[in-house]
Formats: structure tokens, sequence, C-alpha cells
């Protein structure tokens, strides 16, 4: 099961608060160092989520308590 | 045996004269399902019809197949309405098509709009019932056939477009009298067991008939039901169903349901490099401003020549010095004149002055100035100031005047 949508979404939400906060420009020079700084981590990281990512595939069957069950399923030859 | 012996032309155009004059063959209506269909550069279009168990050939003249209201495909159900009659060339039978219409789908589209007015009005159809899909899906139920095109190639967008994903396949039949139960059953299951952030409920194209498990209620109320947000994904372009209209987002094909379900990775890398350049951008832009700043502040005489500064706050100071004094120095000489005035003025009035002239001044022994003879008595000791000095002397008679 792919972790990283969560973070990868929350890292999207910060830094798009990041580029609002620093083209704002009402913070001052030093926050905005520390902002570029993380921003800069984020993108990184987003990046390097993206480019490890693969696709999960499961096929959802039903146990005997009805509750569901994952299986593989074999999309690709 | 005498046997009349026959040509093939005459046996054929036996049995036709035979098939032409039974009444029940010149006007027949047979319901069917078009095969090897061809149309002929002639206008003319040849065909069989079919049911489980056998096959009718049929044609259709240039003239009366002008007047068809739809292009007939293979695999459609059609009734056709014309006379049996022989070819004799080929010494077979076949149906001489005058007229044919679709079977049953005049019925479908009925029950097709029936179903549509009454879900409108009980407002599945609301715009303000939609919900939002979410920017980032973490996983995405699809709820379609797992043996059919359209789930792969769902995946291979899926997977090219947003990696990140995690996709859950309910598997289900999408045509058939079991299918709108399945489907319905999967998206209730899928949001019981909270299986997912996003439905895609579909299939690939195929006739309406095919389509029809998306024109059921039950799909319908199962959809409007959902907590989770479905894209519905039916057949091709053109094709709308009940679930089009329910769904909160209607793709046109399974493909574009897979493309509208998640961002694409493409446009995500350029997103994180703008906002990248955005930041660097912003950031020189208040560094540029900063350096200005400091440029202005190193251009002051403070800090160009620290003692050159000083030196001259200093004259500055020592002019204010000299300023204040000269202003002390008019204010003392302006009060000095005023108490020489304010002295000679005393002076004047100086009971001294009184003396020289001659006059006494008489007190008591306590420094009283006598002023009546009311207030001494004879005998009494007083002094008397003149000019130059003090007596002493004692009161020996007293004579008040008379007034």
């Amino acid at each position: 099961m792919n972790q990283g949508n969560k973070t990868f979404e929350e890292s999207m939400t910060r830094l798009e608060q990041i580029v609002r906060s620093m083209e704002r420009g009402d913070v001052p020079l030093e926050e905005s160092l520390k902002l570029f700084q993380e921003g800069t981590e984020l993108v990184r990281s987003c990046q390097k989520l993206l480019d490890q990512a693969q696709l999960q595939v499961k096929k959802i069957m039903t146990a005997p308590d009805g509750s569901p069950v994952e299986e593989e399923f074999q999309d690709e030859p | 045996m005498a046997q009349t012996i026959l040509s093939i032309t005459q046996l054929n155009e036996y049995i036709r004269g035979k098939m032409d004059a039974d009444p029940r063959l010149t006007q027949v209506a047979v319901r069917g399902e078009i095969s090897n269909y061809k149309l002929y550069p002639s206008g003319h279009h040849y065909f069989t019809l079919k049911d489980e168990a056998s096959a009718l050939r049929c044609v259709m003249f240039k003239g009366n197949a002008m007047r068809l209201r739809f292009r007939p495909e293979n695999g459609m159900k059609v009734i056709a309405v014309g006379k049996v009659s022989v070819f004799p060339r080929d010494g077979a039978y076949q149906l001489y098509c005058s007229a044919m219409t679709t079977d049953g789908v005049g019925d479908l589209y009925a029950a097709f709009e029936q179903l549509k007015k009454k879900l409108s009005a009980q407002g599945l159809f609301d715009p303000a019932h939609k919900k939002p899909l979410p920017r980032y899906p973490g996983t995405i139920g699809i709820i379609t056939s797992s043996a059919g095109a359209a789930v792969h190639d769902m995946l291979r967008i899926l997977r090219k477009r947003y990696p990140l994903s995690n996709v859950r396949l309910l598997p289900v039949r999408v045509q058939g009298a079991e299918a709108p139960g399945e489907i319905a059953a999967a998206i209730a299951y899928a949001n019981h067991y909270r299986l997912a952030d996003l439905l895609i409920v579909g299939r690939g194209g195929g006739s309406m008939e095919d389509l029809w498990a998306f024109n059921d209620e039950r799909v319908a109320y199962a959809i409007y039901q959902s907590q989770i947000p479905v894209i519905s994904a039916v057949g091709h372009e053109p094709d709308v169903t009940i679930s089009d209209y329910v769904a909160d987002l209607r793709a046109a094909t399974p493909s574009n349901a897979a493309e509208l379900a998640v961002p694409d990775q493409d446009a995500l890398r350029q997103s994180l490099d703008s906002m990248s350049t955005a930041m660097a951008v912003a950031l020189n832009r208040q560094l540029k401003a900063a350096r200005q700043h400091l440029n202005v502040l190193s251009q002051s005489p403070a800090l160009r020549g620290p003692t050159a500064y000083i030196e001259q706050r200093e004259k500055g100071l020592e002019l204010l010095k000299s300023r204040l004094a000269a202003a002390q120095n008019q204010q003392l000489t302006r009060k000095n004149q005023r108490y020489i005035a304010a002295v000679s003025k005393l002076d004047a009035m100086s009971p001294l002055k009184v003396l020289s002239r001659g006059y006494a001044m008489a007190q008591t022994q306590e420094g009283t100035v006598i002023r009546s003879v009311r207030q001494v008595e004879p005998g009494q000791r007083i002094r008397i100031s003149l000019t130059d000095g003090k007596l002493s002397a004692t009161v020996t008679e007293k004579k008040e005047d008379a007034v």
C-alpha cells in the first residue's frame, strides 16, 4: 500500500502556503530564509515521492464474515 | 415410372410461385439479431438475421434502405418487415426487407426517460448534492468488470498520471440481469468499509442494452447515497446514462474517468518547479531590498567616517553650549538691573534717611515703635534712635494733645 500520498498532499498544501506568504513579502528576511529552506526540502521530498511511487492495485474479495480481503490483481503483462 | 423432369429454374420458379401465393409470407415481421451485414456499392443491404438456433438471409434494396432511421450494425436486435421469397439463382429463400426498426430500444428509451423524470423529481441530480472530488486521492475504488478492457485502460492511465495512489478493484458484472444489483451492492460495500477516497463506477462501450445496468434505479440510489465521491464512466462519449446524471462527476469514458480522478504527475512536477522558482524569486527580491537598505545606511555620514561625524556633532554641541551660556548671561544682567532699581527705590524710603533729617524714632524696650503717648506710662524706659546712634531714656511726664 502506498503511504506517500498523505505526505505528498500535506507537503503540497504547506508548499502553497509558503509560496503565498513569501510572495506577499510581509515576513521578515530571517523568516523568509527559514521558509525558503523548508520549501526547498519539501519540493525535493515531493519529487522523490513521485519518483519512487508505484501504483498499487488490489482486488477486493469478501471474507466469509463479509469483511473485505485484498488480493493481488495482475493487470500488467 | 414416368416422371416429369424439371430444370432447376423451373423448380425454383415453382417454389417461388408457391411462396408468393402464401399471404402469410408476403407480409411478415420477424425479430432477430443482425450479422454478416454488408452494404454494397449499389446501395443494397445484405445481412443475416438470426436467433439462438436459426438464421435467415435478408436483403434490403436501396429504395427501402434509404428510409431507415438508424444505421444497421452487426449484433443489433431488430424487427424486419417484408416478404419471404426465393432467389432463383441460388435456390435460396430470403426475406426481402421493406422496413426495419430496432427492437426494444424504443421501449428502453421510454423507460429511460421515465426513470430520469422520476429520479430528477426526487432530487437525485441536484447539483447541490454533488460532492467535491479529493485533490490527491490516496485510494481509488474501481467498480467494474475485472475482465473488460476498461479496467486496464484506467489502470494504465492512473499508473502514468499519479502512481502515488492505491487502487482497489471491486469486480462486478456490468451487464445482464445481475449487474445492477452487484454494482449497487459494491458501492454500498465500499462505503461501509470505507475502502476508497473516490469511486469510479463504469464500463466500456456497448449497445444501449449493454449499458442498461447503469440506467437502473438501484445503481442510481446507491450512487446518490454514497458518502465517497463517485465518478460515473459508462461507454463512449455520446452515451449518457442515469448514473452519469447522479454521479458527482460524469466522465465520457473509463479512460477519461482515470484522467479526471487524479492529478497528472507531469503537471505536479512542473508546479513543484515553478514553486521552487517562485520561492527563489521572492527571497532574492527580499535580499535585494535588504541590500539596498544596507547601502543607504552605509552611505550615511555616521557610518562612512565616524570620527568626522563625531567631531561635527561636537562642534554643534559647543555651539549650543555657548548659546546657552550667552542666554544665561543675558538673563542674569537683566535681573541685576532690576535688582539695582529696586534697591534705589528702597533706599529712598529708608527710615535712616528720615532720621538723618533730624527726626527720631522712639521704641519700647521690646522694640515696638511708639506712635502714641498711650503706648507708654511715666517712669517707663524707652529707646530713642537718632541718625548716628541710640539713647536710653525714662518717660518723666505724659501729656496727651487735645484733638
